[in-house]
């Protein structure tokens, strides 16, 4: 099993190909970090030793959180809306509570049901009257319009029994970006209560679909964790299948048979550009990238046998990983890209395979019954992701030695598991039997809080991109 | 090259009578045999569409332009060699056709490994149809994994219909 260097057939490359890219809408421009801001209130600090810590899930759920509109110094008009800060307030704790409500983690109570804090109240609210509503958690925050046009959004987070702020924090975005305030809010509060890392400021590259079962038109689609600042980037002439995020969204790996042949393109988002992964007659399939965004995997049939390689996300030449008269497909490194989980049917069905990254050591790790398709190494490293195929396709988790399977979701056919940026939530996409149409679903791991995401169309091959800057 | 193929095709019918099951194990293609002389049954001479149109290489080979395959499976059974040796007779005579044999999969496996054996599928019947004398340069190979599935419904019966190595004619 030794990796094979195969520079001279592959001679690959950041390629321009943006002739044959007739299927690409206008690019969208990504915006970059988040700038903090100085919270500009009073310097009380969150006492340490009065940390909230949750460690049973359930729990978690109990916990009463009020999130009442975010208040404002001054209501001004925002390029963003034109009701100004003060609306804009209110649409941020819905944002919120929307976030924390709909991953099943709390119960929030929103803006909506709920009296507004004045501007002074943000850094001195009114515990007395927050308890008495049976409020355990309380969210404060404002919205500021600064001269420059942009927005400092501030956000509190109090225990309302001991009357004390737990953490705090401020973001400068532009005006367009208040949902990503939003988001980091929620990711504050969230982090604050669990001690588990952020997720929900992040996106999600996915395959929107349309049209009927034998004419299904599949677009490439990139939306907010929520669902929302959804856009298509392809027009749907080519099929487009798998898209995968790079660790910093400038990029999108997919599959377009936009030249008529399955293959691998590297879209940069920023300059609405795509070359070929690998610039050869053979098909490509199943891209990934490595965790430092320097290398990407994708699988090539030579001959009609498909086995993994790897290039560097520079071009340049391509090693091939496996060397098996079986299909070796897909491939997921662990999070501190030492090994890679992939799938392979050289036992004669498909199973899960971990090898070092440079394909040594290659040994199967699924041995329960039913295939392992699909794996995903979790960002967390200690679990993975994987399609099981027992009758019924349905999404488990393993540990990465094999043992430990659960199965976390009853559909018909639950497909290729994709991680949040935590690791601690799974979305998968479910299609109907017979009428073909699809959906992306998303699981915790306990598999009790399972919802549909919202897509305003059919939806496929979801691909969570890592937690924002 | 008619008269090879015609006798490739008579000892295969009697091949395929002697297997019926349609899943036998994988057999290596018959080898070629040097025949001369004997003339053979004309092909039979479509009416109305041109040739170079899928549909005169459909007329003229029947359901032979698509092959079928057990679950997972991707080789080349005697039912399947039949229909090959009738498509590789049909490219014999119309030397000038190019083609592409686009290969399926069923909606029952996950969408990257389909790709993989659709592949894997129609690059078989490549294999096969190159060994009856089909040049290598007129056969295109693409996969459509499940993507394009002819049978609509989620039963057996469709996904037989859709693990499929389809001969399609470039214009």
């Amino acid at each position: 099993m030794k990796p094979a260097l195969f520079a001279a057939l592959l001679v690959t490359a950041a390629f321009p190909a943006s002739v044959m890219a007739q299927d690409l809408g206008a690019p969208i421009g990504e915006d970059g970090p988040v700038e903090r801001a100085a919270t500009d209130a009073s310097q009380a600090q969150a006492e340490e030793g009065i940390s909230f810590t949750v460690t049973d899930e359930s729990a978690w759920q109990d916990i009463g959180i009020a999130i009442p509109a975010f208040a404002t110094d001054r209501d001004r008009a925002t390029p963003a809306n034109e009701a100004g800060t003060g609306a804009l307030g209110r649409e941020v704790a819905r944002v919120i509570t929307a976030n924390l409500r709909n991953n099943g983690l709390f119960k929030p109570v929103g803006p909506d049901s709920l009296p507004q804090p004045g501007f002074t109240q943000i850094t001195a609210p009114a515990f007395d009257t927050w308890g008495g509503r049976g409020a355990e958690m309380l969210v404060h925050g404002y919205v500021r319009a600064r001269d420059d046009g942009k927005l400092v959004v501030g956000c509190y987070l109090y225990d309302v029994a001991l009357k004390n702020e737990l953490v705090r924090e401020g973001w400068v975005v532009a005006a367009a970006d208040w949902r990503r305030a939003a988001h980091k809010c929620s990711d504050l509060i969230f982090s604050r209560l669990t001690g588990e890392s952020p997720f929900f400021d992040s996106r999600i590259a996915y395959i929107a679909e349309t049209g009927p079962k034998d004419r299904r038109v599949k677009r490439l689609a990139v939306m907010d964790s929520d669902g929302a600042n959804h856009r298509f980037l392809t027009l749907g002439s080519a099929t487009a299948l798998t898209p995968r995020y790079s660790p910093d969204y400038s990029k999108i790996l997919y599959l377009s048979y936009v030249d008529g042949n399955p293959r691998i393109y590297v879209y940069d988002i920023g300059t609405g550009k795509q070359t070929l992964v690998s610039e050869n007659r053979n098909p490509t399939i199943a891209p990934r990238w490595s965790p430092d965004g320097k290398y990407i995997l994708y699988s090539m049939a030579v001959s009609g046998n498909t086995d993994i390689y790897r290039v560097p996300a520079t071009g340049g030449a391509s090693v091939k990983l496996t060397d098996n008269p079986g299909i070796d497909v897909g491939g997921s490194y662990s999070p501190d890209g030492s090994k890679i989980v992939f799938e392979s049917d050289r036992s004669g069905s498909q199973q899960c395979y971990v090898m070092d990254a440079d394909g040594k050591n290659q040994k199967r790790i699924s041995f329960f019954g039913g295939r392992c398709a699909t794996p995903e190494w979790s960002p967390r490293g200690d679990q993975i992701a994987f399609t099981r195929i027992a009758g019924d396709f349905n999404v488990a988790v393993m540990n990465t030695g094999g043992g430990g399977m659960r199965v976390l979701t009853r559909g018909w056919q639950d497909e290729a598991p994709t991680w949040a940026p935590n690791g601690r939530i799974i979305q998968f996409f479910r299609t109907e039997k017979n009428t073909g149409r699809s959906g992306i679903w998303q699981v915790d791991l306990t598999g009790q809080n399972e919802r549909r995401l919202p897509t305003p169309v059919d939806a496929s091959d979801p691909a969570w991109g890592p937690i924002r800057p | 090259m008619n008269t090879k193929i015609a006798t490739i095709l008579l000892l295969a019918s009697a091949t395929g009578l002697a297997a019926c099951a349609k899943k036998a194990p994988e057999t290596l293609p018959p080898v070629p045999v040097d025949n001369t002389g004997t003339e053979t049954q004309p092909t039979p001479q479509p009416t109305g569409a041109a040739v170079g149109t899928q549909q005169h290489f459909a007329a003229a080979v029947g359901s032979s332009t698509t092959i079928y395959f057990d679950t997972d499976r991707y080789n080349v059974d005697s039912q399947d060699a039949a229909a090959l040796q009738a498509q590789a007779q049909y490219f014999a005579r119309y030397p000038q056709i190019t083609f592409t044999i686009e290969g399926h999969a069923d909606e029952r496996g996950t969408r990257e490994y389909n790709l993989a054996l659709g592949e894997r599928r129609a690059d078989a019947a490549r294999a096969y149809l190159v060994s009856l004398g089909v040049s290598p340069n007129r056969i295109s190979v693409v996969s459509y994994g499940k993507e394009r599935p002819v049978a609509l419904a989620s039963n057996e019966s469709a996904w037989a219909q859709n693990r499929r190595a389809a001969s399609v004619i470039i214009n």
